[in-house]
């Protein structure tokens, strides 16, 4: 994939405003799906998780997921939105192959919320509102991987597998009403609403919202504006953006790329766009236009949904705090300074810091391990850092320094063995051996040994020379391959000095 | 033949209770029918003979054992292609799902099993429930029993046919625009298409969703009624079947009276473009009715003449989409262009080869009624045209308590009369139509024969939906009236079917 031209951030916002827009998808934890009584869970042997139902087989008809609207409304209410008194489904008709009944079941003039908003922190303090226009439910679709071609796409596959296992899927799908005033800010700002809607999901307990598996799942609408125009340009919609990272890099990438086009004389075609998480690109998808015509009409298999007011109060006063008001209690609450709390904030990581918190960790030790070798590993790798590590595994690691069975250098050899799926930090202790040796008797041991090789340390120590005990404990340490605690070995090597 | 196969359904229960006859002796005389007539007939599109006579066998066992499931265990029945089953391939009449085997049963289906009844074999019908001749299956048209000249309706003409060659007692039928209750006026039979929503659609392979309904197909309204007490009741796998408490419509046919009952003779449904043989049967019926206690009321319903026209719509409409799963990828038909081809290509060729021209009339009808720019114009439109049917209906069931009319206009026609003009045959549905469009039940039975032809001619009554027991009330009644008078039933004045005469 060649890269595009691409115009110098900078200039393109002297040039142009970004407008954006987003469509977030957000697959519900149900225990099964949106219209069936298979189980919604990742991971099966494909094809397996399949009922007539998802196989879209004759006869089958779809039976709507009660958990799946209760999830729905929650989530409405968290993005402050209305929640309508009756809504209803609507069948998307077009042909392709991973939607088994060639019609997707979703909402289309009639969905369950409307007209609400989020406030979106970013990572240098400044809050915008965004306004939410929609969200809807509907059916997820199979998956399909394209064999053979060089694309990986279903255009020149040889053959194409199919697994029905996520067919079926209870998706949410959040749209945004249309960006502006983000200007510089904006890539920040996507990456900042992503964040946002997965940390009120998890909040919400109604989505695993892991973006590595598509449980959260964001089209970026990118356009231009050229200053002093009040004529919005065409825009592109990039799809398959599937971390954090991506949302942030995926809308700088269109800016620079259309920025540069439009600079150019050239115009922009209002397309799909796949972003490329390997070359930091996107790529041209199909043509989107807005008479796209998918036949809707109001689905017959299936009543409206008509949720009682009791319901809808019943989950509103279950809501959890809203995103910016728990990031002001958990600034206070850990007693960080601006610049600690920025720090997490950057790396989109609060979520994880909170439960790492939750699970046992001090929120220093918490933070420290985040966003310093979790996010280094993960830099390394090209992916999110949640995708490495459980907040309960850093937990445990930063427990283990606490109680003195790890040092900081143990523990960033045991991280690496949990990232490598040898086991939890534990049982990667035990099973390597790793732990420091706390028993005074095998320290001396190797104290005696390293004096023995340095017969006159102990006299410098006495006459003054503090110092000179750097030479032992480095030669301990070194024998007892870093399993010791060195300021024990140097207490140690001081009482030993003195006794004599 | 054995004389088993001219009893009721309710007549071999007695039967089976009294010991009189087995299930597996009534399955047998059955099959022998089917393996006699049905060459002639071709009712059937696949009849499951060992399986049958092991579910007979089982049935007489749990009689013997005092542990009957139902008063109408062992009883043989009919299912119309439509329903899907485990242990008979279930096609819908159509080439593209030959020979597949559904891996669950419909919930009606398994309603019979659970209930002790037979099911014999799968009947033709016009494929994908579209049409009203039994013309229109893929696998050869049905013949009326009556004359097998003449077209059994449709679409279910198979379950119709059957039931009056007397190759089954019951049947099951599926009525999205009359499908049942047609097929039973050309046959001289009983056909119901209960309140929508009563009976579970699930394992219906659907033609209109919003207008399919399962119904009973029987000789007599009391067969009609205690089938329909098996399959009727709420099922968690059909969102629109729905939660209610039926009375016994058997006990409606055994305790039918009509005095003091208010019968609408709809305006709309009389005179111009019905045949004088199928009119003047209606009205001796209503005469009858009247001397015996009930009373005629003259209704108005205008919106029924836009029925037709909206119905044309809202059904290809549905089934364009409806119709979208056969696409070759996870069951039946694949037809691959020669060279191979791109799953698109390949979803084309199967299409293109597996369905028929009345089918890919209706896709293509409904296609362009949902496509943005004519979806108000038609689609939204026809939805209007539907609401004030419902209204109309609504005002209607005000004066009155059913409504009558005559099922059809024409009596049976001639094979291959009317293929070459879908508009003629569309039109024939004027009658049936409306109870669809208004989701509200409807009953034909036989009126007598026309004068003109010597063919069967049913009359209709339609009830407020959740009603249908006033159908087997009025139904059970005016029958019972109509046999008193001619001193036997319609069928038995049927020719006798030569084995073998063609």
């Amino acid at each position: 994939m060649s890269k595009a031209k691409l115009m110098d951030y900078d200039k393109a916002l002297e040039l142009f405003e970004p407008v954006l827009g987003f469509e977030v998808h957000v697959e519900l934890s149900t225990e099964t799906k949106m219209f069936s009584s298979a189980p919604n869970n990742f991971g099966a042997e494909p094809n397996t998780n399949v009922t007539p139902v998802c196989l879209g087989l004759p006869g089958s008809l779809p039976v709507v997921n009660e958990q799946a609207v209760r999830y729905s409304i929650s989530l409405g209410l968290a993005l402050d939105c209305d929640i309508a008194p009756s809504s209803s489904f609507a069948r998307k008709n077009y042909f392709y192959p991973d939607l088994a009944k060639n019609y997707q079941i979703s909402q289309f003039d009639e969905p369950i919320a409307i007209n609400g908003n989020v406030e979106v922190e970013l990572p240098n303090g400044r809050i915008f509102q965004i306004d939410i226009e929609r969200a809807h439910m509907e059916e997820d679709a199979g998956k399909l991987t394209h064999v053979g071609g060089s694309t990986g796409r279903i255009q020149g596959a040889e053959y194409s597998l199919v697994d029905y296992n996520r067919a079926g899927v209870p998706l949410v799908e959040i749209v945004t009403r249309m960006i502006e005033g983000a200007e510089h800010d904006a890539p920040e700002l996507a990456k900042a609403y992503v964040a946002t809607i997965r940390d009120i999901v998890l909040a919400l307990g109604i989505s695993d919202a892991k973006m590595e598996r598509g449980n959260l799942r964001c089209d970026a609408n990118v356009s231009l504006r050229p200053r002093g125009s009040d004529k919005l340009g065409t825009r592109t919609e990039t799809k398959n953006v599937n971390s954090l990272r991506s949302v942030e890099r995926a809308v700088r990438y269109e800016i620079q790329r259309q920025a540069q086009i439009l600079a150019d004389g050239g115009t922009i075609i209002q397309e799909t766009r796949h972003w490329h998480e390997d070359t930091g690109a996107t790529s041209a998808g199909r043509p989107k236009s807005d008479a796209d015509d998918y036949r809707y009409f109001p689905e017959p298999d299936l009543l409206p949904v008509v949720p009682s007011s009791e319901l809808i109060a019943e989950l509103k006063a279950a809501l959890p705090e809203k995103p910016v008001e728990r990031r002001r209690r958990l600034k206070a609450e850990w007693g960080f300074t601006d610049l600690e709390f920025q720090d997490i904030d950057n790396s989109g990581l609060l979520t994880e810091v909170a439960a790492t918190v939750a699970a046992g960790a001090s929120p220093q030790a918490a933070r420290k391990w985040w966003t310093g070798e979790v996010a280094r590993l993960a830099n390394a790798a090209d992916v999110d850092a949640n995708t490495l590590v459980t907040p309960e595994q850093v937990a445990e690691l930063a427990v283990l320094i606490e109680e003195g069975i790890l040092t900081d250098r143990l523990a960033r050899q045991v991280l690496e063995s949990v990232i490598a799926g040898e086991g939890s930090p534990r049982e990667v202790v035990e099973k390597q051996g790793l732990a420091v040796v706390s028993d005074d008797g095998a320290l001396i041991e190797a104290i005696d040994k390293a004096l023995s090789a340095q017969p006159d340390v102990l006299e410098k120590i006495r006459e003054g020379k503090v110092q000179a005990a750097g030479a032992v404990i480095g030669a301990v340490m070194q024998g007892m391959q870093g399993k010791a605690d060195a300021a024990r070995v140097r207490e140690l090597i001081l009482e030993r000095a003195t006794a004599q | 033949m054995s004389e088993l196969i001219h009893h009721t359904a309710a007549e071999l229960a007695t039967a089976l209770a009294d010991g009189s006859a087995s299930s597996v002796e009534i399955t047998q005389a059955h099959l022998d029918r089917i393996a006699a007539v049905d060459t002639d007939v071709h009712a059937f599109l696949h009849v499951n003979a060992e399986v049958s006579l092991a579910a007979a066998a089982a049935s007489d066992k749990r009689r013997a054992a005092g542990a009957a499931l139902n008063a109408l265990d062992g009883i043989p029945v009919a299912i119309k292609d439509v329903l899907v089953t485990t242990d008979m391939p279930s096609t819908a009449g159509s080439k593209i799902l030959e020979g597949w085997v559904s891996p669950y049963d419909a919930t009606p289906v398994t309603k019979l099993r659970e209930a002790g009844l037979v099911p014999l074999g799968k009947t033709n019908m016009d494929e994908f429930a579209m049409g009203s001749s039994t013309e229109h299956s893929a696998y050869g048209p049905t013949r009326n029993p009556w004359d097998l000249d003449r077209i059994p309706g449709g679409s279910g003409g198979g379950s119709a046919a059957a039931v009056a060659a007397f190759e089954a007692p019951l049947a099951l039928g599926s009525d999205t625009g009359g499908s049942i209750r047609q097929p039973a006026h050309v046959t001289g039979t009983v056909g119901i298409k209960p309140t929508y929503g009563g009976v579970s659609r699930y394992g219906a392979i659907a033609l209109a969703s919003s207008l399919d309904q399962i119904g009973p197909v029987t000789r007599n309204v009391l067969d009609a009624a205690m089938l329909h007490d098996i399959i009727a009741g709420h099922d968690r796998h059909d969102s629109t079947s729905l939660k209610h408490e039926w009375p016994s419509m058997a006990e409606a046919v055994r305790n039918a009276n009509v005095k003091g009952l208010r019968i609408g003779v709809v305006s709309q449904l009389d005179g111009e473009g019905f045949q004088p043989g199928v009119l003047a049967r209606f009205h001796e019926a209503i005469a009858l009715l009247e001397a015996n206690g009930a009373e005629i009321v003259e209704l108005s319903l205008p919106s029924l003449e836009h029925a037709v026209a909206a119905y044309y719509l809202i059904l290809p409409a549905e089934a364009s989409s409806n119709l979208a799963k056969f696409d070759s990828v996870r069951f039946g038909l694949r037809v691959t262009p020669e060279g191979g081809g791109t799953v698109e290509q390949v979803m084309s060729a199967t299409r293109e080869a597996g369905f028929g021209a009345e089918v890919k009339r209706r896709i293509i009808l409904g296609t362009y009624a949902l496509s943005a720019g004519y979806y108000d114009a038609y689609y939204g439109s026809a939805q209007k045209v539907r609401t004030l049917v419902q209204r109309d209906f609504a005002a209607g069931f005000e004066k009155v308590d059913v409504i009558a009319s005559p099922t059809a206009p024409t009596t049976a026609w001639k094979l291959g009369e009317q293929l070459d003009d879908p508009l003629e045959m569309w039109r024939g549905d004027l009658a049936t139509i409306p109870a669809n469009l208004a989701g509200i039940p409807g009953i034909s039975l036989p009126a007598g024969l026309a004068d003109e032809d010597g063919l069967p001619v049913g009359i209709q009554f339609l009830a407020p939906a959740r009603e249908d027991a006033r159908l087997y009330n009025v139904g059970g009644a005016l029958e019972q009236l109509l046999v008193d008078k001619w001193g036997h039933t319609l069928l038995s004045q049927a020719p006798a079917l030569k084995v073998g005469a063609r």
